[in-house]
């Protein structure tokens, strides 16, 4: 027999107090595990959805609002081409890619469809004023910032499906279309049909991979053939803007406002940065909450411990008169109050990591994985709080006289 | 051997002193039986407790085998009744969710005795006590008489040289009773010493001499023929 061998049996011996105490612990973990483990998928999630945005800085003409990011683009006005000529000429740090974009209201065979004039890639690089920037031929996803695990859009890459991830494309001839996978079915189009618009027979170059987004129910043709077809001129509604994070976040946004003085410049981050503070007030309510449960289950820990020892006094007395040393009955309190930090972190991170994996789908439409970190945190912050809440009784237990085993002591 | 030397306990109780044992002379030989007798509240307890190591006397020596007993530290006391001294109590004290042979394994658990070890002297104990076949009840399955059985097989596990019992008759019938003392007789024979606190003339009437605490102070009242 042995220390631990007492510990448990005599756990066993008083289950009532002892799953009190426990389940004080278990929420305290839980409630941590669960809003960190929903905050932090809920940060990749965003940090997906940007990523997959591909662009994260709009520019907008001045009298724009921004509602909608994929609506911006749909509200009429309009900004000269030129712009986006201003704004690859001055090279700005953090640039990593520019779409601009025009969006016009068409009809084929009498369905209403939304066109959106895109320039490819190969027209900047036909611009003798922008040729050798080099810019543009970066690969978004480089070595800079948060661009860092963003999709491939250099020059290597032809794919056209690369505008529903990347929101440009490396080659688009006049008279060609992208068909948003909605739209394709509406219409019944596929690849390698001809679609008549504006007047005109446009080819169908590719049918994109669903997005999820409203450009699924757009159709992409080349800007400038927009522009002439539908009589707008050299006109776009916006220019999508790849930048890196932190230069986004940063600098970037003044520099642009500097250079465009006659747009509205809007940076994704400012759309999600209600999203980012709420999470980050709930990681840090997750810790209040954390301390909270845990000071209610320390407090419950060493109120039951207290009471264990008023109860063992004679059982405590008769193992220090046998030889048990007061360190011994230390141990014996402190082991106690470490196996019920132990399991209560454990059961915190499994009830925990099973509510995150239930709400969040519900609450965020997130999908949560066990976070094994968090099982950890969550032991070893409960055995600390459980044993430093045991110190004083097991101090007590230890103090106590060995004489009251006697029969009139 | 113990030797009491002007041992003298006082306690304070509501401002008041109180004095439990009053400059107590005490020789107890190596292998003696004696018997403490004495109204309540005449310090029999304290005096075990005091022979025990439990409670450091208030003036006065204490001597065990020519050592000091309480110039020695409370975790070197502890350590020396784990290997010198077993008790017996009137209420057998056994840690009730802890079977008979857990029960007498916790002495030889706190010694430092490897598991193996704990198991085979327990059981052996056990054996000796005729509780071979109750090893693993618990002490509310088992008869009083049982029970301080287990007690005295826990008392032995260590092999201590004196045995200080506190009414070990106290809360079992005259059939158990005899029982008790035949073994603690048994173990006086094995050549233990016995110092035993009691009421009962009859109990007493085992022991080879009786002490007689009167308010405190001791009195030697007779050497008896051992039982």
């Amino acid at each position: 027999m042995k220390l631990r061998h007492m510990i448990w049996k005599e756990l066993w011996q008083r289950p009532t107090p002892m799953l009190t105490s426990l389940l004080a612990v278990t929420l305290g973990v839980t409630a941590l595990v669960a809003i960190q483990n929903i905050t932090v998928f809920s940060e990749r999630k965003i940090a997906g959805d940007m990523e997959s945005l591909g662009a994260n800085v709009l520019v907008l003409p001045p009298s724009v609002t921004l509602q909608d990011y994929y609506g911006a683009d749909m509200h009429g006005h309009t900004m000269p081409e030129e712009y986006v000529t201003r704004l690859a000429l001055a090279r700005l740090p953090g640039v990593e890619n520019l779409a601009p974009k025009l969006c016009v209201e068409a009809e084929v065979d009498t369905i209403p469809v939304t066109l959106a004039g895109i320039l490819p890639r190969s027209e900047f690089q036909a611009k003798a004023a922008w040729q050798g920037l080099g810019m543009l031929g970066n690969a978004v996803g480089s070595d800079r910032g948060c661009c860092a695990t963003a999709a491939d859009t250099g020059e290597g890459d032809n794919d056209p499906n690369s505008l529903a991830t990347t929101r440009t494309i490396a080659e688009l001839g006049d008279r060609d279309v992208i068909l948003g996978r909605d739209l394709a079915s509406q219409l019944g189009a596929k690849t390698g049909d001809t679609l008549p618009l504006l007047g005109e027979d446009f080819t169908v170059l590719t049918v994109l991979p669903s997005t999820g987004t409203i450009d699924d129910g757009r159709m992409f043709a080349h800007l400038h053939s927009v522009q002439d077809l539908s009589g707008a001129g050299p006109v776009v509604n916006v220019i999508e803007i790849m930048a890196c994070c932190e230069d986004a976040a940063g600098g970037l946004i003044t520099n642009l406002s500097a250079e465009l003085p006659e747009t509205r410049i809007v940076t994704i981050a400012q759309v999600v940065q209600t999203q980012i503070a709420v999470n980050g007030l709930m990681s840090r309510l997750s810790w209040v909450f954390l301390s909270i449960l845990l000071l209610v289950g320390g407090a419950s820990i060493a109120s039951v411990m207290y009471a264990n020892v008023t109860e063992r006094r004679k059982e405590i007395g008769t193992l220090m008169a046998i030889g048990a040393s007061r360190n011994f009955v230390t141990q014996m309190f402190l082991g106690k109050a470490a196996i019920l930090g132990l399991a209560g972190g454990a059961a915190g991170f499994v009830v925990g990591t099973i509510v995150a994996a239930v709400l969040g789908p519900q609450l965020l439409g997130i999908h949560v994985r066990p976070m094994p970190m968090l099982l950890g945190v969550g032991m070893a912050t409960a055995t600390i709080v459980a044993v430093l809440a045991s110190l004083l009784p097991a101090r007590r237990a230890a103090g106590l006289d060995p004489c009251l085993v006697f029969n009139d002591a | 051997m113990y030797q009491l030397n002007s041992v003298t306990q006082t306690y304070e109780r509501r401002g008041q002193i109180v004095t439990a044992l009053d400059n107590a002379e005490l020789t107890i030989p190596d292998n003696d039986f004696i018997a403490i007798v004495g109204p309540s509240g005449s310090g029999k307890t304290t005096l075990l407790s005091v022979l025990g190591g439990m409670l450091a006397p208030s003036t006065g020596d204490v001597m065990l085998d020519g050592e000091s007993l309480y110039d020695l530290s409370v975790e070197e006391r502890t350590a020396l009744r784990g290997r010198k001294i077993g008790f017996v109590f009137q209420s057998f004290n056994l840690i009730s969710w802890l079977t008979a042979r857990e029960n007498v394994q916790i002495p030889l658990m706190l010694s430092g005795k490897t598991a193996k070890q704990q198991e085979d002297r327990a059981m052996e104990m056990l054996d000796r006590v005729g509780l071979s076949d109750r090893t693993d009840h618990r002490p509310s399955e088992m008869s009083q008489g049982q029970q301080q059985r287990v007690a005295l097989a826990r008392t032995l596990a260590n092999d201590p040289q004196i045995i200080l019992a506190d009414e070990p008759t106290g809360n079992l019938d005259s059939e158990t009773r005899q029982q008790v003392m035949s073994y603690l007789n048994e173990f006086h024979q094995d050549g233990r010493t016995i110092v035993m606190v009691t009421h009962d003339a009859d109990t007493a009437a085992f022991a080879h001499r009786t002490i007689r605490l009167v308010a405190g102070v001791t009195h030697e009242v007779s050497m008896a023929r051992a039982a």
